[in-house]
């Protein structure tokens, strides 16, 4: 009668697993389990109880209850008549389980409770038949036994079945974020349709507080949105044209119009789902062992058993036997792991599913149990603390001393600003990064641009444009000489575009008029919260290491800026790995945080790789752990749940092997010889389901998990002396002198290097030992960024968009020199 | 004096009889061939029967998993090293299906991790023991 589900799954895991009906599936057949169990344990209590009572307590209750009544429920026929259906009826589980168990050779906790209950319940029958063929004083029948183990296995059972219901619950939380419907525009019309329908290309319109169906990118428009529920950053996102925005966030009072760029399994939402749910599946390596362990503990128990009786029967008192078998029972009972199966699963989905809620990915329980025993934590410096995008950072003006920046007397401020507008109209037309990073830094300073009336790209040089009538120049210093600028305050700018450049920044002149009037700079910025997020590491007891590109003293005014404990400079890409490994065999456990796709190596190599996801491009298969929301405070959390979670599993193994590592020894009866202290199989049970108890309920404390709440542990505040050094790369360069923008190092020689600094672009000559020159534009990149690379003469050239290297593909001796 | 030796005697011949029956080599049952793909039929009945299945590395394997019980431990089998977590209904055959790439041991369990099954991947045409 069977019928054949074909289902079928890839060893990746990237089977159906992550779609919606799966996960209702399993959920209903435990509520169905958990009706049943019910029914079973309520038969087993209102059974148990009475008989429980008066054989306990029968002597204390005689001034309450009248005699007969008393005697009635301590009859051995009656106890028989209420525990039987316990035995049968409700243990029916826990036997069937048992015993299949045993003939599976493979036996479990339910098989030590079978066996422990069976042998109380055929002695007890005896008792209660034939209690001639035993001796007196063993004519006392252990029915309140059955009945109580059975019912207190039952409670257990339930308590387990209900935390798996809950855990499921963290998946449910997650699956009922999925959003339900959509309006898209089709040919012309907008339709609402199911959020399931929407198709790559589609249209998506979002109108005031409505939730985002699918990823896609703005193309109309502008909002802020709550990506709290994916990133956990409560702060609201401000979306604009060319923005990317994630399914499920909800939109704040703008509209919007967006493409769809990814639905169904692919959205970013759908990828956590499936990510939490794999991680929940997985064993932490701790629970390998318990895993061996318990494959041992069930015939050893048995086998304790069967010498506790002997050890009673030829040495304990009379009578021997009752001893004997008392005891064994006890044993049997006591040493029931039942806790010992959840102990650690419970504690793994719970802390996973509580991660995603706070924008951490984890993806495996070992990567969960991994990142508690880390020491060192590498951070990559592009992407990771900073960025990873150019911004305009400061705006020099001639005639002022470079310090003084922008923080000049008002009277010029309407003049500067009038300047910024043109300059920002100049570059507007332009696509270059750097441009971009100037019209987004004039406009946030609440200027406008105007349009150009003319506009010129000078590849390798700049733009030249007619703004408002005015001609305006933005470029290098080469664009300047071609164009005849008056450099009057040259030496001025000279000095300031080169302490820009010292700075790990790209200076860019400007000149209006044919005068030379300002150098801007454009660089990565830090990001908000890094700083912080690295004294809390500190805190924690972390060593925090900066890995970077850039030269030493760039570097090290980086390290200052954020707080890091040491930094190791002029590190190329493709030796990252290898300065993981380095700081590895310093004896470190190093976890690594870089950008998932170009960090991968490192990431790979590193105990832990915790990759920085963008919010849409999360980058989950590289790493260990995905750090959502991009921010270093993630870590943080990540580090934080790893410990908590770690610490509560100990604690339940520790409950789970405690009560029968004690348990066992006094069920044997080795107090006896000292105090006649016995453990009777009833108490013994009661003590099984205790444990079972305390670590569910230990487990479930995972869940009240508050990031903002956790206060370190270790104040071990090591003050450590900022460090600074060189990565340990052949052919690292001396501080100061630019290699070539080769990537390998065998390629690099002094020929080629000479060759390079003779380039037009001389100012930058002073930037990173392994950030490398875009030969066209002279922008500072790091070749990990880059935007397009080319091979040429055996070298390798970085550019910092397609368009540069376009124009350096048509003509390379033109950028070269 | 008698009874006492017969109950050490009894005690030790079960203390053996124990040790070989859980710890005894299982008997490993090695997959068939359907066309392929090689593919074992597991019954889950209280455990996995057969409980160990040889299977030869680079070649699909499908586990046809027949439950033949209902109840909450059996109702999913989970293969950890593969990251798959499939669900079982009850009184139905839920196949499972993965190509092992090398070889080695694949241990599975259910999803409460109290029963134990084991895929013995061999070395591609190795002969199996079974």
């Amino acid at each position: 009668m069977s019928q054949v589900r074909n289902q079928t799954a890839t060893p990746t895991g990237n089977g159906d697993s992550a779609n919606v009906p799966a996960a209702a599936d399993p959920d209903a057949e435990r509520k169905r389990e958990i009706k049943t169990l019910e029914r079973r344990l309520i038969v087993a209590a209102v059974l148990t109880v009475p008989v429980f009572v008066f054989a306990m307590f029968g002597m204390w209750l005689k001034a309450f209850v009248p005699m007969g009544v008393i005697g009635f429920f301590t009859n051995p026929w009656v106890e028989l008549v209420f525990v039987t259906p316990v035995m049968f009826y409700s243990g029916w589980p826990i036997h069937r389980t048992g015993w299949l168990a045993l003939v599976h050779r493979a036996p479990e906790m339910n098989s030590l409770v079978a066996l422990g209950t069976a042998a109380s319940y055929v002695y007890s029958l005896v008792v209660t038949a034939a209690p001639g063929i035993l001796p007196p004083s063993a004519r006392e029948p252990y029915y309140e036994s059955v009945g109580t183990i059975i019912t207190l296995m039952l409670l257990g059972q339930l308590f387990e079945a209900h935390a798996r219901l809950g855990t499921g619950e963290s998946i449910r939380a997650l699956v009922n974020l999925t959003p339900k419907r959509a309006h898209v525009e089709r040919g012309g019309r907008q339709l609402d349709i199911d959020a399931g329908q929407v198709e790559v290309g589609d249209i998506v319109v979002i109108r005031p507080g409505e939730q985002l169906p699918v990823d896609g990118e703005v193309i109309d428009g502008s909002s802020s949105i709550d990506e709290s529920m994916i990133t956990g950053e409560s702060m609201p996102v401000t979306k604009a044209k060319g923005d990317m925005v994630t399914g499920a966030t909800i939109n704040g009072n703008g509209t919007l119009r967006y493409r769809a760029t990814k639905v169904g399994r692919d959205t970013v939402l759908a990828q956590i789902i499936k990510l939490v749910r794999t991680a929940q599946t997985s064993k932490a390596p701790i629970q390998k062992l318990a895993d061996r362990i318990s494959g041992y503990f069930v015939p050893g128990v048995i086998l304790i058993a069967i010498w506790t009786f002997v050890i009673w029967w030829l040495l304990g008192p009379a009578p021997q036997g009752l001893y004997g078998l008392v005891s064994a029972v006890a044993v049997l009972v006591i040493a029931c792991p039942c806790a010992l199966g959840i102990a650690t699963p419970l504690s793994v989905t719970i802390s996973t599913g509580k991660a995603a809620r706070f924008g951490v990915l984890i993806r495996s329980a070992e990567a969960l149990q991994t990142a508690r025993g880390v020491d060192t934590v590498v951070l990559d410096k592009t992407g990771t603390i900073t960025r990873g995008t150019p911004e305009l950072t400061d705006v020099s003006w001639a005639g002022d001393s470079a310090d003084a920046g922008e923080t000049s007397g008002s009277s010029d401020d309407a003049s500067r600003n009038a300047m910024l507008s043109l300059i920002a109209g100049a570059e507007q037309a332009s696509e270059h990064p750097l441009a971009q990073a100037i019209v987004k830094g004039v406009r946030q300073r609440g200027l406008e641009a105007p349009k150009a009336d003319s506009f010129e790209a000078v590849p390798g040089g700049g733009v030249a444009a007619k703004v408002d009538g005015r001609d305006v120049l933005v470029g290098n210093n080469g664009l300047m000489d071609d164009r005849h600028v008056d450099m009057k305050a040259s030496d001025d700018v000279e000095t300031t575009a080169g302490d820009y450049a010292r700075q790990g920044k790209t200076p860019i002149l400007v000149a209006i008029d044919g005068t030379l009037v300002a150098v801007l700079a454009v660089a990565d910025t830090v990001k908000p919260d890094s700083a912080k997020a690295i004294a809390a590491l500190r805190e924690r007891g972390l060593q925090v290491v900066m890995l970077t590109g850039d030269n030493e003293t760039t570097a090290k005014a980086m390290a200052d800026q954020v707080g890091v404990d040491r930094v190791i400079a002029g590190v190329r890409p493709e030796r990252k790995a290898a300065e993981i490994v380095r700081l590895q065999n310093e004896g470190h456990m190093v976890g690594m945080v870089g950008d998932g796709i170009n960090d991968a190596p490192a990431l790979a190599a590193a105990d832990v790789g915790f990759a920085i996801g963008t919010g849409t491009d999360v980058a989950i298969e590289s790493s260990d752990i995905t750090l959502v929301s991009g921010s270093l405070t993630g870590l943080v959390t990540a580090i934080d749940l790893s410990r908590a979670a770690m610490r509560n599993i100990k604690q339940n193994l520790g409950f789970a092997f405690g009560y029968n590592g004690i348990g066992i020894p006094i069920a044997a009866g080795i107090l006896y010889p000292l105090w006649h202290i016995m453990l009777n199989p009833m108490i013994a049970g009661a003590a099984m389901a205790f444990s079972s108890l305390s670590v569910v309920l230990n487990a479930n404390r995972l869940r009240g998990f508050d990031p903002k709440a956790v206060r370190p542990r270790r104040f071990a505040f090591k003050p450590r002396e900022r460090h600074v050094e060189l990565g340990e790369a052949e052919g690292t360069a001396a501080p100061g002198k630019p290699v070539g923008a080769s990537s390998d190092a065998s390629d690099t020689n002094n020929h080629n290097a000479k060759a390079k600094e003779g380039t037009t672009m001389d100012m930058n000559m002073n930037a990173g030992a392994s950030t490398v020159k875009d030969p066209v534009c002279g922008m500072m990149i790091d070749p990990k960024t880059a935007a397009a690379s080319l091979e040429h003469d055996g070298q390798t050239y970085y550019f910092c968009s397609q368009g540069c290297a376009d124009n350096f593909a048509a003509d390379p001796a033109k950028y070269l020199g | 004096m008698f009874v006492n030796a017969a109950v050490v005697l009894a005690a030790l011949v079960a203390s053996v009889a124990i040790i070989w029956y859980f710890f005894a080599p299982r008997k490993a049952a090695r997959a068939g061939r359907e066309g392929e793909v090689q593919t074992a039929r597991i019954v889950v009945k209280g455990g996995y029967t057969p409980q160990v299945v040889d299977v030869e590395a680079g070649t699909p394997v499908r586990l046809r998993f027949d439950r033949q019980e209902d109840g909450e431990c059996s109702s999913h089998v989970v293969f950890s090293d593969l990251g798959i977590d499939r669900t079982l209904p009850a009184f139905e055959t839920t196949d499972v299906e993965f190509t092992p790439s090398k070889p080695g041991d694949l241990p599975y369990a259910c999803g409460m991790n109290m029963l134990h099954g084991m895929v013995h991947v061999l070395p591609k045409g190795a002969k199996g023991n079974g």
